[in-house]
């Protein structure tokens, strides 16, 4: 009989080794799965975590690719905290993104920055207004916010095919859902570092990280509302003593959540894309849950995380091309990841004993 | 008209099967939140082993069997080593879809036998309903049975009362000496076996070819309707009707060319589970039906 006995002190070693214990154990069962798939271990481990390491540019992609996870899941960190369920975050990228493309398309020619600027505000809002959908039927009538979010996901997703092969499909396009491209003070540029000149897809947009990342981190840890989030997530009742205002709380969590997510979707699109497509997102909102989790809800383990997971990812898509692994196993490991760190947060909590039964 | 309402009452099936499966499980007050990702799983095993061996019965076996094995590795997490239940379902579901991705990649372009049609003598010649009711697969006998069996089940049965007392006061139910993981293990086993019947009813019977993902968020939308049908099961089925009639539309629109985008047409089932979720908290705002101790741990050494 296995036991289970509270720590009084959840010990903070085991915050900082739980996730590299997962990361190795994600590791070996999934060279036990190559094995079983009959495909070279040694070669398909190199090439799904050290490949992208290998030159300059594919380092510089890592941080691209990071990107939008980072962003979203410093977002999720609100909702996590605060033990409200906001999987949809896919849908708020989504629609984010749709707003503050539409916003640009209306500009043509446009070269100001201004525009840009503009479309972050839009893109939050957008993605925000998502979000407001499920914040509302929860605060309102309780209505669970998981389901929720999660359908406006395929609602979005059907929204910008139908947007985009319709009403802002480019006429030039060749019958392809593009719409037209967008104007330049819409574009976020490549950084021509001095010396050494592109490095990849390296864009301006990575940088708004090295504002974000500390400004949430003093958000939760040095404020009031940072603090209510807390123990709003880690404790209901004690925050209904403490008078905190549920409904607020669960509201404002879910609208900054979305709103980051539409923020990452405007950078993601106006740096990679300049233009609007069917397929803006590849998942970035569900991988982000697990980037969220990864980064024990810390903005500084975030964006660890983003850059851990998006080095599978552009890992898993060179092993798709050297090795013909397919690249849906990188959804494996996030899974089998997951669970171990769910695991992990299990023996942080308890002290476990094996007791004999007579 | 009658094949309207044959086409509606196939397409409800896999919600329905998933739906009965997960009410059980949240019965026992475990929540999991994998159920597309065990659909997934129960519809690429049933197209795997129906392409391997021809028969289609042996697809609903393994497709059976697929979302019992899928569900222990969620007990084995939630229940035994006590992680939070929306996460880790969350993770299966993730885990789930790129696993049967892989597995069902070689499946692609092939085409799977059908479940042939059972007609029940004399029954199925009675006019209109006849053919609706008594002219189906074996799938969809089973799901109505199944209906009644857990309505039964829980008013009537010892085990159907020691599963309702697991959800509703482990404690309780665990000082009179029933073991509440035990009972909680079987109940998540037999929601897994259900949502692998779901999923393998979408190959054999609806869209007989694979394609990733192609539950397309029906396990979701089972989900809600366990909620929408505040744990009943004969409100299941009219719930999973409904959606079935709202997911024909679409045909019906394109057959009668309305002149509305189909990607409005394709969101409405996921609009309706929305509004439906929303009209059935308003009407239970006090009583939701929940059971008491739905996605709570059990530590279980006291």
């Amino acid at each position: 009989m296995i036991e289970f006995t509270p720590r009084k002190i959840q010990s903070s070693f085991w915050a900082i080794l739980s996730p590299i214990i997962s990361i190795g154990m994600t590791i070996f069962i999934g060279s036990l799965i190559f094995k079983m798939l009959s495909y070279p271990v040694m070669e398909s481990l190199y090439q799904v975590f050290v490949s992208p390491f290998s030159r300059p540019d594919r380092i510089a992609d890592i941080f691209v690719k990071a990107c939008p996870l980072i962003i979203i899941g410093l977002g999720l960190i609100f909702c996590f905290k605060a033990n409200i369920w906001n999987i949809g975050a896919e849908g708020q990228f989504i629609l984010g993104t749709l707003c503050a493309g539409s916003f640009a398309l209306l500009f043509p020619e446009t070269k100001t920055y201004m525009l840009l600027f503009s479309m972050f505000i839009i893109g939050f809002i957008g993605g925000a207004i998502w979000a407001s959908i499920p914040a509302i039927l929860k605060v309102r009538l309780n209505v669970n916010e998981i389901l929720v979010s999660l359908m406006l996901v395929y609602v979005a997703m059907l929204f910008i095919d139908f947007i985009v092969r319709g009403p802002l499909r480019d006429p030039m396009s060749f019958g392809f859902p593009l719409s037209k491209v967008y104007p330049d003070g819409a574009i976020i540029s490549k950084v021509d570092f001095p010396f050494i000149g592109f490095l990849g897809q390296f864009h301006y947009g990575i940088f708004i990280i090295l504002i974000l990342c500390p400004l949430i981190w003093l958000f939760i840890n040095k404020t009031l509302p940072g603090f209510q989030i807390k123990i709003f997530g880690s404790s209901t009742r004690a925050s209904e003593f403490a008078g905190f205002n549920k409904n607020k709380i669960t509201f404002y969590v879910l609208l900054v959540s979305g709103g980051l997510s539409g923020v990452a979707g405007v950078i993601e699109v106006s740096a990679n894309m300049g233009r609007l497509q069917p397929e803006v997102s590849f998942g970035y909102g569900f991988t982000a849950i697990i980037v969220a989790f990864l980064g024990r809800l810390n903005p500084y383990g975030v964006v660890i995380a983003g850059i851990i997971i998006a080095t599978a990812k552009l890992g898993a898509d060179n092993a798709q091309m050297v090795l013909g692994i397919p690249k849906v196993v990188t959804g494996i490991f996030e899974g089998m990841l997951l669970f171990f760190l769910l695991a992990g947060e299990t023996i942080q909590k308890y002290k476990i004993s094996i007791r004999k039964d007579n | 008209m009658e094949n309207l309402l044959i086409t509606i009452l196939l397409t409800s099936i896999p919600i329905l099967l998933a739906g009965l499966g997960e009410l059980v499980t949240e019965k026992s007050g475990v929540l999991n939140l994998g159920v597309e990702g065990m659909m997934l799983c129960g519809a690429v095993a049933a197209l795997g082993s129906v392409l391997i061996f021809g028969n289609p019965y042996i697809g609903i076996l393994f497709g059976a069997i697929a979302g019992i094995l899928i569900s222990t590795v969620f007990s084995f997490f939630t229940i035994t080593l006590m992680t939070n239940q929306v996460a880790t379902g969350l993770g299966l579901t993730i885990f789930a879809t790129a696993l049967t991705g892989l597995i069902g990649e070689p499946f692609v372009g092939k085409t799977a036998a059908s479940l042939p049609k059972l007609e029940i003598i004399f029954l199925s010649d009675i006019p209109y309903i006849g053919k609706i009711l008594f002219s189906n697969d074996i799938l969809v006998y089973f799901a109505i049975f199944l209906i009644f069996f857990i309505h039964f089940g829980f008013q009537n049965t010892k085990i159907g009362i020691i599963i309702r007392a697991v959800g509703d006061n482990h404690d309780s139910a665990h000082s009179i000496g029933y073991s509440v993981k035990l009972v909680r293990w079987i109940s998540t086993s037999f929601g897994g076996m259900c949502a692998g019947m779901g999923g393998a009813y979408i190959p054999l019977a609806l869209t007989p070819h694979w394609s990733e993902g192609m539950t397309a968020g029906k396990g979701w939308i089972a989900l809600a309707l366990v909620v929408f049908a505040s744990w009943m099961p004969i409100r299941l089925l009219i719930g999973a009707l409904i959606f079935g009639g709202i997911t024909i539309l679409q045909f019906v629109a394109q057959a009668r060319g309305w002149d509305v985008p189909s990607q409005f047409l394709n969101m409405l089932p996921y609009l309706a589970t929305i509004l439906a979720l929303a009209l059935i908290s308003l009407k239970l705002r006090h009583n939701n039906y929940a059971p008491a101790c739905l996605g709570k741990h059990f530590l279980g050494n006291k």
